[in-house]
């Protein structure tokens, strides 16, 4: 093979396609959004926009609040879901299946629904807080404000960390296990100074996550704040509220919170190179018979978790049944409320939900598998300069990605606005970096000789690619595309500032009508959302051969 | 067909690092041939040259009359074998065997007749509907052959085909590749740093190291009359010993370090004059003998009773240590501390330049191509 042969290939001319997208989906319409938020509308050059923020603590208030919210929910994620998850990898839980599906189940919804249905349980008027009070006589605490965004951001995102570290456990060999107990090492100790001492990357990665996640959400904190306002509740009011918008303000907003997100990235890199090891096991651990008074309470901390995780999600299948009549709860079963939400465009809401994730997942997953073997298979500068833009929407929440793309590709020529392909793009964008991720790691586990031994038999490069790489690769891309499948289905953030009438979907249908008061027929799309979930997840895991190879 | 494999002044390098500077070679046709050498001296490089998955940075690669050098490794017609046997996860083993035949343009039932015929001759016929994760690694590896082989390559390629297997199968293994290999005559580049497992299987050696070829020749005479001091060092066992060669009336005499003599025969004509040399001598190629007063003197330092041998360790009166290697009989062993004689079975002895380090006697017989 001559150099320049080895040079020139499909491969060079793919690697250039993928520049020139992420160029346009992701530099430019960054670039369009720095552009609006210092360029006004008569066209001048003006700092005005930052200089506004950081003169008001009305404004500057709201990244404490966030911070605030989301350092605490990480902390209490990872304290609720790393002992799951120890639990759950090292002893035999009685009805462990059970408990690995109601998790995902409970990280598979969109957060605005858990908190809606907190109000419906714990308000004001909710059921335990009458419950409670006409029988104990006592007036449960509020859970408007922080105290509310925590409790259900932490119980919709503990069963990240739980992925997470599932994994990170199952990768521990049993000899370092049996090592350090052979030296006086066991129990707790060994769970600081081994176990999670070895995870201590991965912990990291969960903990990277649930912050993003947190910091991201809007809707959590748009239906459980009430007062306490956070940095995305703020955003979103500048770009979508009735009074005051101010597209300018949004757009240096959005910078903001990008900065503030890069910044959080980057300590975590800084810190997780601290911990740079990498462990394969070739020894599996054997999980454990939960023993005694421990193995007891093991049960009770796994079950007591999961049962309040799921309950958000249970008491609204259960409100979907219920006879409601505008916000108003009455007693009685019927249908009536998928009676409703079918008048009120369930068909068309399904319909785009599916189509658009399925457009979005091939998109993503194509996309994937290109990254991934550039990266690794022609590794060079280029190629890793491609895969580091490719991970910039880990760090823009969904609603800077949507403001972002409305901006450049809102208007002529494009006037993609309302359209089912900027949906399709956003979605696709948001979910982009942990699907490159995941087809990355598991091309990097075959070995290169498998391709060879195909290329020597006769195939052809691209033959090879198709016949061998991607097959090969793809238990573990399936094992991504789960995830991003449901996290696309449920998708809030970037579809509340993109979608219409024409292209709304579940997710948007349940959030309208929870604001127009008709909690009974959002009740019913939020019903629906859960089910298709729930169902694509059963049809996983009766495909995939292992049950808990559900990767981020 | 199988074909003869020309290597002409080939180049490798990676960077600014050369790996193999400059490399000629001869592969006979249909003939099995390895290249051994320590780990890092280029011999997977080399092989990976040719099967196209290295570039060539100089130099000229031919199968018989064609120059390979550009053509795509999936052109070459080369079957290949893997280290990690390379045996496609995701299909049987009827699958990955005629996984070659599908691009050979066969009929459905052409292909179903070779993959038959080959799963029979490596016996695995009884798995072709498993997936290749329910197999040992024995059967992993024959599977590798037969999807190499049912392509009729014109040239097998093997990198280290054996070093993930037990010592037991690797040594049946032997057998099943050497017989196949002349079964089918097809022209065999293997590769490997068992020298035991070199010998066992070639019909001809080269022996590198630092991407420069050393020696090729039989497994015989690389043992018996290696062309340099490395290429004795790294087959099999050798004491190395200072000496001196001279002349006393025109005979040509060897002077260990400890001062024993003894005239040496069959040095090269052009070599007979005094100079350093080197003795190698094969721990087999001492006598060693407790009541006899002429030979080197030593003293047994250990000695280990493997059996079939008795292995001895001494210090030579020249402070040099060795290793002898003894049939082990019936009396008692030679203690520790006891003083003994060596004399050195000098036809079977070689002797090497102190400079050049170049083996000084005649039937050295080195196929390397002058570069």
């Amino acid at each position: 093979m001559t150099k320049a042969g080895k040079r020139f290939d499909g491969w060079v001319i793919l690697s250039i396609i993928m520049f020139v997208i992420f160029v346009a989906v992701l530099i430019y319409p960054l670039f369009g959004l720095m552009k609006r938020s210092v360029i006004m509308e008569d066209g001048t050059f003006s700092w005005e926009m930052f200089r506004q923020f950081f003169a008001h603590s009305y404004y500057t208030e709201t990244v404490g609040n966030s911070f605030k919210v989301t350092i605490t929910v990480t902390l209490l994620t990872l304290v609720l879901g790393v002992p799951f998850a120890y639990f759950y990898s090292f002893y035999k839980l009685k009805g462990a299946k059970i408990l690995f599906v109601v998790s995902i189940i409970c990280c598979m919804s969109a957060p605005f629904l858990g908190a809606y249905s907190w109000i419906m349980l714990l308000g004001r008027n909710g059921v335990i807080t009458q419950f409670i009070k006409s029988v104990f006589g006592i007036t449960l605490p509020s859970i408007y404000g922080f105290r509310g965004i925590v409790l259900s951001q932490v119980l919709n995102f503990f069963p990240l960390v739980f992925i997470y570290m599932n994994g990170a456990f199952k990768n521990i060999d049993s000899t370092l296990m049996e090592a350090s107990e052979n030296m006086g090492c066991t129990g707790v100790k060994r769970l600081f100074h081994i176990v999670l001492h070895l995870t201590m990357p991965t912990l990291l990665a969960s903990a990277l996550m649930v912050f993003m996640q947190s910091f991201a959400d809007f809707g959590t904190p748009s239906t459980l704040g009430e007062g306490y306002k956070t940095f995305l509740v703020l955003l979103y009011n500048q770009y979508l509220g009735e009074t005051g918008q101010n597209y300018n303000f949004a757009a240096a907003l959005a910078i903001i919170a990008v900065i503030l997100t890069a910044i959080v990235f980057f300590l975590q890199k800084w810190a997780t190179s601290r911990f740079k090891f990498s462990i394969n096991a070739l020894h599996p651990v054997e999980k454990k018979e939960p023993k005694g008074v421990a193995g007891v309470l093991m049960h009770v901390f796994c079950y007591l978790l999961c049962g309040v995780a799921i309950l958000p999600q249970a008491y609204v299948v259960y409100l979907s049944f219920r006879n409601c009549k505008g916000s108003i709860f009455k007693p009685g079963f019927s249908l009536g409320n998928y009676a409703a939400a079918i008048k009120k465009k369930l068909g068309l809401a399904s319909r785009n939900t599916v189509i658009m994730a399925v457009i979005a997942l091939i998109i993503i997953i194509i996309i994937a598998v290109i990254i991934a073997y550039l990266v690794v298979r022609r590794s060079n500068a280029f190629n890793h300069a491609i895969d580091t833009v490719a991970m910039l929407p880990y760090i823009m929440p969904g609603a800077v990605i949507g403001i972002a793309l409305l901006i450049v590709y809102g208007k002529k020529p494009f006037a993609l606005t309302g359209t089912m392909a900027i949906m399709i793009l956003s979605f696709a964008i948001r979910r982009m970096p942990y699907t490159i991720r995941s087809a990355t790691a598991t091309l990097m586990q075959i070995p290169l000789s498998t391709e060879e031994a195909a290329t020597s038999l006769g195939a052809s490069k691209f033959g090879t690619f198709v016949k061998v790489t991607i097959p090969m690769m793809a238990n573990g891309i399936l094992s991504g595309a789960i995830l991003s499948w449901v996290a696309i289905v449920t998708e809030l953030s970037s579809s509340v500032i993109l979608y219409s009438n024409k292209t709304t979907t579940l997710t948007m249908q349940a959030y309208v009508y929870i604001g127009r008061g008709e909690y009974g027929t959002a009740a019913a799309f939020a019903s629906v959302l859960t089910a298709i979930t729930v169902v694509s997840l059963l049809i996983y895991m009766a495909v995939s051969k292992t049950e808990d190879n559900v990767r981020l | 067909m199988s074909n003869n494999i020309s290597i002409r002044h080939a180049v490798k390098r990676y960077g600014n690092n050369t790996v193999i500077p400059d490399l000629s070679l001869e592969v006979r046709q249909g003939e099995f041939f390895t290249l051994l050498g320590p780990s890092g001296c280029g011999k997977t490089t080399l092989l990976r040259m040719i099967a196209g998955f290295n570039s060539i940075e100089g130099g000229d690669f031919y199968f018989g009359e064609n120059r390979i050098n550009d053509l795509n490794p999936s052109k070459r017609n080369i079957g290949m074998v893997f280290q990690n046997y390379a045996i496609f996860p995701h299909l049987t083993v009827r699958k990955n065997v005629e996984f070659g035949l599908k691009y050979k343009k066969l009929s459905k039932e052409e292909i179903t007749r070779r993959g038959d015929e080959f799963m029979k001759l490596m016996q695995i016929d009884e798995f072709a509907d498993r997936l290749p994760d329910r197999l040992s690694g024995g059967q992993q590896q024959r599977v590798a052959l037969a999807r190499a082989l049912c392509i009729e390559p014109d040239v097998l390629l093997m990198d280290e085909p054996l070093s993930n297997l037990d010592a037991k199968l690797r040594v049946e293994m032997w057998t099943v590749i050497k017989n196949l290999q002349h079964d089918i005559n097809i022209t065999t580049v293997y590769v490997t740093h068992d020298q035991e497992e070199a010998m066992a299987i070639s019909d001809r050696i080269a022996v590198m190291n630092a991407g420069v070829i050393q020696h090729v020749g039989t497994p015989k005479n690389i043992y018996q009359r290696p062309a340099n001091l490395f290429v004795s060092t790294f087959i099999g066992q050798s004491n190395l010993l200072e000496g001196k060669l001279f002349l006393v009336d025109g005979q040509p005499m060897v002077e260990t370090a400890g001062g024993y003599r003894m005239r040496m025969k069959g040095i090269r004509e052009e070599c007979l004059t005094n100079r350093d040399i080197v003795l190698s001598v094969r721990p087999e190629e001492f006598l060693l003998d407790v009541r006899a007063t002429e030979g080197i003197s030593a003293v047994v330092n250990d000695c280990v009773f493997l059996g079939l041998n008795t292995h001895y360790f001494v210090t030579l009166s020249s402070g040099e240590e060795a290793v002898i290697i003894q049939e082990s009989s019936i009396d008692s062993i030679i203690e520790p501390g006891t003083q003994i004689r060596l004399s050195i079975n000098t036809e079977k002895l070689n002797i090497f330049d102190k400079e050049t380090e170049e083996n000084l006697l005649q039937g050295v017989v080195n196929d390397r191509p002058e570069a």
